[in-house]
Formats: C-alpha cells, structure tokens, sequence
C-alpha cells in the first residue's frame, strides 16, 4: 500500500467516525452534551497539530549542532595537506 | 571453525569504491584525496577512489592526473566524460567501472569528511547492513557554515518529509553513503528521478525493498571553495519528488 493509500484509508476512517457522532446516528447523551466540541474537533486537532509542527521546527532549527570544532580540524588539515602535496610536487 | 576461516576470508577480500564526482573542484580535488589517503591508509582496507570529472572547465582533470601520478593508479582512477551529464548518471558511470564490492559515495567538495568513512565500513560489518548513510539531523552530527533560513528549511523539509513518508533514514537529502554494490545497483535500476532528489528516491526505494540502513553522525561543512552548482530550484524538485515518491511507494 502506498503511503497516501494509508493516509486516505487513516483520515477516513476517523472522518467517518466523526460524521457517525455528527449525524446522530450513535445516541447518547454524552456524545449530545459535547456535540459543540465534536462538531469543532477536526478544526482544533490540525490547529493543534500545526502548533505542534512548528514548535517541533523550530527548536530543531535553534538546536541544529553548529560544527565548530569540525570547521577548525578541516582547516587545520586543508593546510597540512597543501603544504604536504606541495612538497610532493603538485601544483594546482 | 570452518566457518570462522571462511568469514575471514571473505572479510579479507572485501574492497571499497569511492565514487567521487567532480564539477569544477580544481580547489578541492587533491584535499579531498589527501584526506582520504591520511584516514584510510591508517585503516587496512583494500580501495580504490574513482575520479568522475564532467570535463570541468577550470582544469580538474588535470589535477587529477596529476593525483594519479603521485599515488599510483591502481588506488587512483580516472573515468572522465566529455560533458556535463549530471550527478545521477556519473555514479552509474563509476559504478561501472568499480572493482569493490562495495561502493561509497561522496562528494568531493570537502563537505564529506573522509574521516567518517571507516566508521561506516566498521558499522557495515558489525550488522550487515545493506547501506549505511551519513546523517547530519542525529546524535552527534551537524552542519557549519549554515544561515538561520538554510536550517529552518532543511529542517522543515526533513519534518515533512519523515511525516509522509516515514523512511528509516533522517537524513534523506545527504550524499554521504555506503552501499553494497549490488544493492547499489538495483536501487539505481528501480530509481526514476535525476538531479539532487536521486539520493532521496534512493533511500526510500531501499526502505520499500527492505533493505537494512545504518546510520553514522556525520559534521557537514559547507563548501569552502567554489561555488555551488545547484540553483533555487531546489525546493521545488525536492517538493515534486516527495509528492511522487508519497504517491507511490
Ligand atoms: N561529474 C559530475 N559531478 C558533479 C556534477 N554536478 C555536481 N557534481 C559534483 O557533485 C558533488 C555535489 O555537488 P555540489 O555542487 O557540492 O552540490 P551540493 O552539495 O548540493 O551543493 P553545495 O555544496 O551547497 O554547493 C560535488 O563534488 C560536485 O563537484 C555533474 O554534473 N557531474
Ligand atoms: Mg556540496
């Protein structure tokens, strides 16, 4: 199954869940107190997933290792290695 | 005990094929092959690095030949092409002429450090793996010399990315691999995009054919010398490829 077969049959599956709930089709009276919230459900959980998508970014993106040492150990070596192959003979 | 002295024996002749493509890198060519001697000389594997220039303009394949006369060239070798013919198609143009029977891939603009290259060899042989890539978004690795735009978007990428397609590699983009060539071989065969998205298409080909993947932390310095070859057309292929890719595999 490809990967958007799988979301497809996912999401759904959960909006036919959802519609159930909506359409009144499964009675009880704490699915009729929270009808609002239901109703609303879809909308809060992207909006909470977009949140936690940014959130999740962003603090990758702040916390991106920033190779300092390496830089220096690779200028340290472009040196050696230039005057080396320069004593060798090589020039480019 | 039979089996020990055979294990040994296979392990005795195993050789590595380090495919470098080069465009332009006149600077950076015989860095990067003195980095490679220094790291891999210390180890005792049995290599061969294999030079794909695409007839660079600024003169590396005569740098290259120059690398050749100094370090023999049954370590150096040369497979040149007339023109420009893009990434994809020069690592099939060296795998064709590999000798190893396993292969690495890199890039020749000081960005790969050769010091990584035993760690995935040793990694390989501890778990049999059928690739081992570097990564610079786990433990340890990391990248230098990048804005605050340039990470926000290879990350944001890599979040979509592992989103839709939930590979068994974090780092999709990166270029940095080891693979068995025959592995190699049959990724390439079942791979339809070209450009920058082919390494991509590659790992996620090898997570829908079950391959094994080994991760090494990789340090990514941007390119000191020269300039970069692919345009601000990036985002976009990399946006089609996903889609493709989340479409059908
Ligand atoms: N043979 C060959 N090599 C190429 C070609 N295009 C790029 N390369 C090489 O492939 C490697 C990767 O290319 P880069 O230009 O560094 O691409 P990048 O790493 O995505 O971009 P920057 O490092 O940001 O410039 C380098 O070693 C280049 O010299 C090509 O058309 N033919
Ligand atoms: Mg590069």
């Amino acid at each position: 199954m490809t990967k958007l077969l799988e979301w497809i049959s996912v999401t759904s599956a959960v909006l036919a869940v959802w519609c159930s709930l909506v359409g009144g089709y499964v009675k009880h009276k704490f699915i009729d107190e929270n009808m609002n919230f239901i109703l609303v459900s879809p909308i809060i959980f992207v909006i909470l997933f977009g949140l936690y998508a940014v959130t999740v970014v962003l603090y990758r993106t702040f916390t991106f290792n920033n190779c300092e040492e390496a830089a220096i150990q690779l200028k340290a070596e472009i040196l050696e290695a230039k005057k080396d192959l320069h004593d060798k003979g090589l020039r480019w | 005990m039979a089996t020990t002295a055979l294990d040994s024996e296979i392990t005795q002749s195993d050789k590595y094929s380090i495919l470098l493509p080069t465009y332009n890198e006149r600077e950076n060519l015989p860095i990067i092959i003195w980095l490679i001697i220094k790291y891999l000389d210390n180890s005792c594997y049995d290599y061969e690095v294999i030079i794909i220039d695409d007839g660079s303009p600024d003169g590396t394949l005569e740098v290259a030949k120059q690398l050749q006369k100094l370090y023999g060239s049954n370590k150096i070798l040369l497979r040149p092409r007339e023109k420009k013919l893009g990434l994809g198609t020069a690592y099939i143009h060296g795998m064709q002429h590999a000798t190893g029977n396993f292969i690495i891939i890199m890039d020749s603009d000081l960005s790969h450090h050769p010091q990584f290259i035993p760690k995935f060899i040793e990694l390989q042989k501890k778990h049999d793996y059928d690739l081992v890539s570097g990564t610079r978004y786990k433990d340890g690795g990391g990248v230098y010399g990048w804005d605050f735009k340039r990470k926000l978007i290879s990350r944001g990428a890599n979040f979509i990315t592992q989103l839709l397609l939930r590979p068994n590699a974090s780092d999709l983009t990166g270029s940095f691999r080891l693979y068995k060539k025959d592995i190699l071989q049959k990724l390439i065969d079942s791979c339809v995009s070209k450009g920058y998205v082919f390494q991509m298409e590659m790992i996620i080909r090898a997570r829908q054919l079950d391959y094994t993947i080994g991760e090494v932390p990789i340090t990514f310095v941007d390119r000191v010398y020269g300039e970069s070859k692919l345009g601000g057309s990036e985002i976009l292929q990399f946006a089609k490829a996903l889609l493709y890719l989340f479409a059908t595999t």
